[in-house]
């Protein structure tokens, strides 16, 4: 993986030095909250209902033992003794004092980990396939393009002070595991037929209150340009943007008013009459970036010991069928890690386990792990035959559930218990709805389902695109939510249709039973939730849900 | 007469504004440079330019740069207006003004200047600034100076990251 050089490391050496300053400034009061909060915003330190939260950017989910050693460390030194991966592959630590701040950010800078853009209305961490290298779909590693896009999009002295904030995604797979269509610019990396890659640039998707399914604003664009294309986008972007509504102020908006050909007329006109040289990823440069992702030195192997460990124990078999992903390497397996175990908050992680986690990944998965957008992890590099030990560790620390993609591996924001926007609890509705579906032999009857759940209309839980959406409301000072199904994040991208009525907080997980109960019911062989739906339509699921509550 | 930070050689000091900004309804003063809106440029730019008179522009956040193109030859200074320290809108105007257009007069950051984005705005091409927030040259020095290195190419003439690891072969 990319490792920083010294010019790396100067920067975010710089940026702590800066932030130190300006920290001493609010605390010896030079000056007001107010003027202090976009400062601290641009270093990822937010002021939450308790206490301060600082979030640390994953860039494109990528980790290694040393960066998880390191977040350890912050979690039990500053923090509670856990830390919380989001769906922007990120990870928050809620309960951060502010004098700290300054140190712990020193601490994640010598480990290569920082805060950068990891809020205010700027370019943000860049999502790619939590898979990049290992899976064999792939044409190219998108991460090399994620990293020139770190490098470019960071402290960029143009667009720092954006209408709104700013999301990339970055997939170079059929299946699209990033949900680039619901992205501020999604990116699908393609092979021409001459051999050149070239990419489907998609603008203006995205969820929140106004969710919009981006349409590609253009088929083809040479990779080697990818940066100037950016810088075209954002520029429009930047200028045109509407400033006057926070809640109107994401690309979304403006590319669906302006319609996204004349959008993309726009940019082209912008892109012809830049200078693409200047700005562009040189070939040297990018050749740089690749040698840092080279592929591992595979071994090879039988893959016969863990063929034998699996008939002997049935939940090892349990967990290679629902966890593992094919690896392009045979002999390989990508190995999915759930932080849903039933009963958990969705994406905490305990400060014991990131160092077992560190551990594992060194030993068996060539000192790699990544964050997923659902909130779990991935060791993407494990030899078949160490899976019975990497299982059994796993299971020492309590993240072997078996339930990648299945019901109880919901994602969920972190609510009305931590949120200062939230109307309403989201991890406590999670904790309910995994619990019933805890056994874990009805999960694996009932299949891929997922639940995504957000505490506000701002959609962080992602509700739009859930197989089952569950959205937070208040209703004169209750919690109610509202339900919404056939939602999807992949490469089908779609936006759940609603259910009906809002639900009390006791109704959902009763809801999502009598859902799961018509599924059943109704499916056909091979189809999943959201395939039934598609076939059936909502009525039936109405019927069972709006039968029972009244 | 009003004070504005300038860099001159990479360094911050204070300089005399020869300039007088005019509201749309003030008289032109007699003599001396002046700084006008964009509409009334477009009536009396070319009369005062004309009679050998220093003129700037000044752009709000909200106006196109594109509508100066041809008059930027002759112009004294443009101004962009940040009508609030988070309306980025002149970062791009001060990028088009030097990139596209090659324009090599005063770009003067004007409204709510803070020391925070000075590193921002001289790397998008402003020249002069109007601080809002009492912020001296020695700020300003500092905030331009606070990183040894930088990702990407702008208005500067500060060599991106990459070009760097090119020349030292790293």
């Amino acid at each position: 993986m990319y490792r920083y050089d010294a010019i790396d490391a100067e920067i975010i050496a710089d940026r702590v030095s800066e932030f130190r300053g300006q920290v001493a400034r609010r605390l010896s009061g030079d000056i007001t909250e107010d003027q202090f909060k976009p400062l601290r915003l641009m270093n990822g330190l937010y002021l939450q209902l308790h206490a301060y939260m600082l979030r640390v950017a994953i860039p494109y989910g990528t980790l290694d033992g040393g960066k998880m050693r390191r977040l350890a460390e912050v979690a039990r030194k500053y923090d509670k003794g856990y830390g919380h991966f989001t769906t922007r592959t990120n990870i928050q630590f809620h309960w951060i004092r502010l004098k700290d701040a300054p140190d712990i950010l020193e601490s994640l800078a010598d480990a290569g980990l920082h805060a950068i853009q990891t809020s205010g209305n700027c370019i943000r961490n860049t999502t790619a396939d939590q898979y990049a290298g290992a899976t064999a779909e792939e044409i190219d590693d998108p991460r090399v393009w994620c990293e020139a896009i770190r490098q470019w999009s960071t402290f960029h002295p143009e667009f720092s002070y954006l209408p709104r904030k700013f999301k990339i995604a970055v997939t170079a797979a059929p299946h699209d595991r990033t949900a680039a269509r619901l992205h501020d610019i999604g990116l699908i990396l393609r092979k021409e037929r001459d051999g050149g890659l070239s990419f489907e640039v998609i603008a203006g998707g995205g969820m929140g209150r106004t969710p919009y399914v981006g349409p590609t604003i253009r088929e083809r664009l040479p990779a080697e340009h990818l940066l100037s294309y950016l810088t075209a986008i954002l520029r429009v972007y930047n200028r045109y943007g509407r400033r006057d509504n926070i809640y109107k102020a994401r690309i979304k908006i403006l590319v669906a008013s302006l319609g996204a050909e004349e959008f993309a007329r726009q940019v082209e006109a912008e892109w012809e009459a830049m200078d693409k040289t200047k700005v562009d990823v040189p070939t040297s440069e990018l050749a740089r970036i690749r040698s840092e992702f080279a592929e591992p030195a595979f071994k090879d192997v039988t893959g016969e010991a863990f063929e034998a460990a699996k008939k002997a124990d049935p939940a090892l078999a349990r967990f290679a069928r629902n966890n593992l992903a094919p690896h392009k390497r045979p002999g390989y397996a990508i190995v999915n890690i759930s932080l849903k175990a039933p009963g958990e908050v969705p994406g905490d992680c305990s400060a014991d386990q990131m160092d077992a986690l560190a551990t594992l990944a060194e030993r068996y998965s060539f000192d790699e792990i990544r964050v997923t957008h659902e909130q779990n992890l991935v060791l993407p590099h494990v030899a078949l035959d160490d899976l019975p030990a990497v299982y059994a560790e796993l299971k020492r620390i309590g993240l072997a559930t078996p339930n990648i993609a299945l019901a109880s591996d919901i994602i969920a924001c972190p609510g009305l218990d931590y949120c200062a926007l939230a109307n309403a609890r989201a991890i406590p509705i999670a904790q309910r709805i995994a619990e019933r579906i805890a056994d874990p032999e009805k999960a694996e009857a009932v299949g891929e389902l997922k639940i995504k759940i957000s505490g506000c209309i701002n959609a962080c839980g992602h509700h739009h695109v859930g197989h089952i959406g569950i959205l937070g409301v208040d209703k004169k000072g209750e919690e109610f939510y509202q339900l919404t199904l056939g939602g999807s994040a992949a490469e089908d991208a779609r936006l759940g249709d609603a259910l009906g009525p809002a639900l009390s907080a006791p109704q959902v997980p009763e809801a999502v039973d009598l859902l799961i109960d018509t599924y059943l019911r109704e499916r056909a062989p091979g189809e999943r939730f959201v395939d039934t739906y598609a076939r059936i339509g909502v009525a039936p699921f109405k019927a069972a849900v709006y039968a029972e509550a009244h | 007469m009003q004070k504005l930070i300038r860099f001159a050689d990479g360094r911050a000091a204070w300089s005399d504004d020869a300039f007088v900004t005019l509201d749309d309804e003030a008289p032109v003063p007699a003599a001396g440079g002046v700084i006008l809106s964009l509409s009334r440029f477009q009536t009396e730019g070319e009369g005062l330019l004309a009679a050998g008179r220093p003129v700037g522009v000044r752009i709000k956040s909200n106006e196109e740069v594109e509508g100066l193109a041809y008059d930027l030859p002759r112009l004294a200074l443009v101004a962009l207006e940040f009508p609030k320290f988070r309306d980025g809108r002149a970062f791009s105007s001060a990028m088009l003004l030097r990139e596209r257009y090659g324009y090599v007069g005063e770009v003067r950051a004007v409204g709510e200047v803070l020391r925070e984005q000075a590193n921002f705005m001289l790397r998008c091409g402003f020249n002069a600034f109007e601080p809002s927030d009492g912020a001296t040259p020695g700020d300003f020095d500092k905030a331009a100076h606070l990183f040894r290195h930088v990702y990407q190419a702008a208005a500067d003439d500060r060599a991106p990251a990459f070009t760097e690891r090119a020349k030292t072969g790293a």
